[in-house]
């Protein structure tokens, strides 16, 4: 029998794990589907290669999925999300000297885990350089319409400052994160795994936050398809997204992470020393400052509770997280086109049944009360 | 160019962002045979959108695969940015054109209002181009293979000739026989006999 072929897009990030694993280790093969991977280089391209029908699916950060969709930014390209690839994952890391410079004003007595005080920190150094007749700090994060955004913003805004004046904002593509960081063109990035860990083991940076610290069930890449591959391929659709769920499982068991790791590591996939691949996985990340870690078991979450079938009210949230950053209109019909994007349908009907919904889908730390300016 | 219809239009400004010093040249030759004189070269990964903001170009050309797009993006949701560019795949009316630069691997931006007429041809000289210099590419990496596969193969009829003292077209004879038999190329057996040769010594 011959399998059916899907050529899927990834971004060279650990969050790519699932695809690399369904289509590396026999999952995908399970259910008759041959997978065949093309790593990008920018958001924009694997955008661009999906709506134009070079990739059949693809690694796409959650928020760009549905600004597609919704025409926010480039072509207007209808997407459907019949699955989640992953939650989290994100770390928030600086450089050295604005790394001190933080510490020097974290509020007495706090802990510099806690977003709040160092939110308040980085208000004392805004207003610091200021004062001084200095540049304010300049952050990288992926893409206008990424998590990394939203966090970024979420922690920023929460400390009362305004991202749009207080703070540069500048997008940097991930795997040119860490360089952006060495030549000194941003002071600090938000960015998923493995880039926080590859530019604390060169001594670039030192991991601040982890996306964890903002929020416990962060949306963050799904695999996207064409709307009209998913009306026009349905029962492919369903072996796709059981191949996935099982990859997502198997990369769920600790005993796998070894293997996991060195898989991705390899040269076509993230070219990154396994043993840093790793920390992502185990949930515990250098920070590089002395020998502390942090430690979170949902730093980076795959299939855990149910985590792969899409959550509308992800969808509901991220586009609340447009509408008030000025990405988008805040009607509730535009909200309702935004959580159709998300397809729980189709991935009940491949899984079989729906299952119980977490009552609380984000779990907000900070910014949920806090009104910005 | 003198031959050319004059249009009443003010000439476009083109930024064009390429970090390979050749390829950036042959499309600006090419842009400019095609009548455009004002063409500001962006090498530079940093700084780009700054140096964008002060030329203040109608038209942005930036290969598919070039990272800075995601950073051109960014433009777009910036509300400082006066004349806000789009994606040439804003109108979707041209779709053989969109598909033509996909194919090629350029992308183009240009400033919202700007006539489909004007870009169209930019868009064409561009493809045009990308496509030669893709082919230059190729002609050269398959006339270096080549080469490194000649000098593969004369080392191993030399080697043969040397172990089981037979001429040159006897050893050639024997690379292409065992490669025929194998379903190989000659120049992969010539290697496995190099490699071989390597080992044993």
């Amino acid at each position: 029998m011959s399998l059916d072929h899907v050529k899927i897009g990834f971004i060279p990030l650990v969050d790519a794990a699932v695809p690399i694993v369904a289509a590396d280790l026999g999952f995908a093969a399970a259910e008759g589907i041959e997978i065949e991977l093309f790593r990008e280089i920018s958001w924009s391209n694997i955008r661009d290669r999906l709506t134009l029908g070079h990739f059949d699916a693809a690694h796409l950060l959650a928020p760009l999925a549905i600004a597609t969709s919704l025409g926010l930014n480039s072509i207007k390209a209808p997407l459907a999300v019949p699955l989640a690839l992953n939650l989290n994952g994100n770390a928030v890391t600086l450089a050295p000297h604005l790394h001190d410079e933080l510490m020097e004003r974290l509020p007495d007595g706090s802990d510099p885990g806690d977003p709040r005080a160092t939110g308040a920190a980085l208000k004392r150094l805004v207003e610091d350089r200021r004062a001084n007749g200095e540049q304010p700090p300049v952050l990288g994060m992926t893409f206008p319409f990424s998590t990394h955004n939203y966090q970024l913003r979420l922690w920023i805004a929460a400390a009362g400052l305004n991202p749009d004046e207080d703070v540069r904002l500048a997008v940097v593509p991930p795997p040119y994160m860490v360089d952006a960081l060495e030549n000194a063109h941003v002071e600090g990035f938000c960015v998923g795994a493995p880039w926080n860990s590859v530019a604390v083991e060169l001594g670039l940076g030192r991991i601040l936050h982890l996306g964890v610290d903002f929020a416990t069930s962060c949306p963050e890449k799904v695999l996207a398809v064409r709307e009209s591959w998913l009306g026009e391929r349905p029962e492919l659709a369903a072996r796709l997204i059981r191949a996935m769920v099982a990859a997502g499982e198997w990369l769920e068991r600790s005993e796998h992470r070894q293997e996991a790791a060195e898989l991705l590591g390899a040269s076509s996939r993230l070219d990154v020393a396994p043993a840093i691949i790793r920390r992502a996985l185990d949930g515990r990340l250098s920070t590089g400052v002395g020998d502390r870690a942090l430690t979170d078991d949902r730093y980076l979450v795959f299939a855990r509770d149910g985590a792969m079938r899409p959550d509308e009210r992800h969808a509901r949230w991220l586009h609340g997280q447009m509408a008030r950053w000025g990405q988008a209109g805040d009607g509730p019909d535009e909200e309702a086109l935004a959580a159709a994007v998300y397809r729980p349908s189709a991935f009940d009907s491949a899984i079989g049944g729906p299952i119980s919904l977490a009552a609380d889908p984000l779990g907000l730390k900070i910014g949920g009360l806090v009104q910005s300016g | 160019m003198a031959d050319r219809p004059k249009t009443p239009d003010r000439p476009l400004k083109i930024a064009l962002v390429e970090e390979s010093p050749v390829r950036a040249a042959i499309l600006e030759e090419g842009l400019r045979e095609a009548g455009h004189a004002t063409i500001l070269r962006i090498s530079d990964r940093a700084n780009l959108l700054e140096r964008i903001y002060a030329i203040d170009p109608d038209v942005i050309l930036i290969g598919l695969a070039n990272p800075s797009r995601d950073v051109l993006e960014q433009m777009f949701q910036m509300s400082r940015s006066v004349r806000r560019p789009v994606g040439m795949f804003v109108d979707q009316s041209d779709s053989s054109s969109i598909e033509a630069a996909i194919d090629a691997g350029v992308s183009a931006y240009v400033v919202d209002g700007l006539k489909k007429e004007r870009v169209k041809p930019i868009l064409d000289t561009m493809v045009s181009r990308f496509n030669a210099f893709s082919r230059l590419k190729a002609e050269l990496d398959q006339a270096k293979s080549q080469l490194e596969e000649r000098k593969v193969v004369d080392r191993a009829k030399g080697i043969l000739m040397r172990q089981k003292g037979i001429g040159e077209e006897q050893a050639y004879a024997l690379l292409r026989t065992v490669a025929m038999n194998e379903k190989k190329k000659i120049s992969e057996i010539a290697q496995a006999v190099v490699t071989a040769a390597e080992l044993l010594k």
